[in-house]
């Protein structure tokens, strides 16, 4: 069984929160559908809210940062909100650097920084 | 007293199955969320290197209740090809696989204890705890 997560557009930007905890197949599937959704609506940017997410493992770091480079090589960018306190120090502890990615405390920041970086 | 579970894993779904074990037992323990975290992600790596290395084995997740310590150990099993140089895979940034997995010292971090047991041909045992403070 495969549960898509929904993949909502705000003028030129794509807004998508992962509110329960990633199966690889979602994850894959995800990376997918963001891809194909910024194709269809010309979106410029992303924000991938984390919130609701309270462990990431390297597999799912591995598929975010590939979402990154991705949507950067079709001239969009992300920025990833919402990280929480344990999911930063297990990211650290595990010696996962998710360099050269845009964060923002919340989804508000996330929108406010991106809206910032696509009229620059 | 039942204070051991495991989830054999099989496919990708195991290691889903087997982190929300871990989760809920890290939990009951009595472990804040930053813990709960770290077990959490130990066993995913641990499910994955199974999956990934071995094709199948089996994730055991033991509560621990000694001289007045509480924990939690991890015991992740396989009877795939084993470790040959156990010393390398113990390096940051030593993968076989592509870079999927953060790999051994990743996890040797995240947790308080950490043993690895590897036989060529016949397989690898980790033994990981997480004590309560």
């Amino acid at each position: 069984m495969n549960v898509r997560i929904p993949i909502l557009k705000l003028d030129e930007v794509l807004i998508v929160s992962i509110q329960w905890e990633l199966d690889d197949q979602t994850a894959i599937q995800f990376q997918e559908d963001l891809l194909n959704k910024m194709h269809e609506t010309t979106a410029r940017g992303v924000v991938i809210d984390l919130t609701s997410i309270d462990f990431i493992d390297s597999f799912i770091a591995k598929v975010l940062g590939d979402v990154i480079s991705m949507s950067s090589l079709m001239g969009a960018k992300v920025v990833i909100t919402g990280i929480q306190p344990a999911v930063a120090i297990t990211l650290i502890e595990l010696g996962i650097r998710l360099e050269n990615v845009m964060t923002a405390l919340d989804l508000e920041n996330g929108l406010t920084k991106l809206r910032r970086e696509l009229e620059a | 007293m039942d204070n051991r579970s495991s989830v054999e894993i099989f496919t990708e779904w195991d290691i889903v199955a087997a982190r929300q074990l871990g989760r809920n037992e890290a939990k009951t323990t009595g472990f804040g969320t930053v813990d709960q975290a770290r077990i959490t992600t130990a066993i995913s790596e641990l499910a994955r290197n199974i999956y990934l290395y071995a094709g199948k084995g089996k994730i055991e997740i033991e509560r621990l209740s000694t001289n007045g310590m509480n924990g939690i150990t991890i015991i992740a099993s396989d009877e795939g090809p084993g470790i040959p140089d156990l010393r390398k895979v113990m390096e940051d940034g030593f993968s076989t696989s592509g870079g999927l997995g953060a790999g051994m010292p990743g996890v040797k971090r995240l947790m308080d204890d950490f043993k690895v047991e590897s036989e060529v041909g016949k397989g690898t045992t980790i033994t990981a705890t997480k004590w309560l403070r």
